[in-house]
């Protein structure tokens, strides 16, 4: 802010300055409008961990629904997580009958040869009575739909897996800087 | 309760439950052309609010009425663009 006596070499420095002015203002409004741009579409990244049968849903439903509202989603699995996406594994997914507290049996029964098969049957009929999908299906519309599954590549060395034991689609060779790449820009992360 | 649209194409999703109303939904829609009216047969009870939120959420549609029957949910979605 320039507090000088008006003359006319301070208008003609004043007139420069102007231009500047303007320049700066429409460079500003172009990145304001681009940032804009940018930010219309939300970003859901989820860190899928865990391979039982019951926790394979959330991250695949919310994956799913989340696409369906056009957002950009990441399903970054690791550990069991990968489980969901190897394509013989996912199709026999169990719960664990033991330290779940919706059994109906005390733990000591749970732990019983058999018994985790037992609660993966019922909750299978259940998941088909009901008409839920399966999660082969969640999987083939999440893909479908544009969501990245990812596998993280030091967990699928570590379990022994290869690449073409996943579903076609899955994303291959990412690691934790990746994830968290995408974490950063998102709007919506969970660990599941 | 039976207000009465235009409707281009009916999509039956009775019987499936969450998230397939919302995700064939969403695809149905994507097939349809601007102006275009889709109506949603549901009988999964909580259509009604995630179809609500996913049209609240959603760039280039619009949900023009809900009605719940017997336990017949029917959404009808406009795509605007």
């Amino acid at each position: 802010m320039s507090t000088d006596t008006p003359s006319a070499d301070a208008e003609n420095v004043a007139d420069a300055d102007l231009e500047t002015l303007q320049e700066r203002v429409e460079d500003l409004e172009g990145s304001l409008a681009d940032l804009e741009a940018e930010d219309d579409g939300k970003k859901l990244t989820i860190i899928a961990t865990k391979g039982t049968f019951d926790m394979a849903y959330p991250p695949l439903i919310l994956a799913s629904t989340a696409a369906a509202f056009d957002w950009e989603v990441v399903v970054f699995h690791t550990f069991w997580g990968l489980d969901i996406l190897h394509e013989e594994k996912s199709k026999d997914l169990k719960i664990s009958a033991v330290g779940n507290p919706t059994m109906p049996m005390p733990n000591v029964l749970a732990a019983l040869p058999g018994m985790d098969a037992m609660a993966t049957k019922m909750m299978e009929r259940k998941i088909d009575q009901n008409n839920t999908a399966t999660i082969e299906e969640l999987i083939e519309l999440s893909l479908d739909q544009g969501v990245d599954l990812q596998a993280c590549q030091m967990t699928v060395e570590l379990m022994d897996y290869d690449e073409e034991d996943f579903y076609e689609g899955v994303t291959t060779g990412v690691g934790a800087a990746t994830a968290l790449q995408h974490l950063a820009e998102s709007d919506v992360q969970l660990l599941v | 309760m039976s207000e009465t649209f235009d409707v281009t194409e009916t999509l039956d999703v009775k019987g499936q439950s969450c998230p397939m109303p919302v995700v064939k939904t969403k695809q149905a829609i994507d097939a349809l052309e601007e102006g275009d009216v889709l109506e949603v047969l549901a009988t999964d009870s909580g259509s009604m609010s995630d179809i609500e939120g996913w049209a609240e959420g959603t760039d280039g549609v619009t949900l023009l009425g809900q009605a719940d029957e017997d336990g017949l949910y029917t959404h009808y979605v406009e795509k605007t663009a």
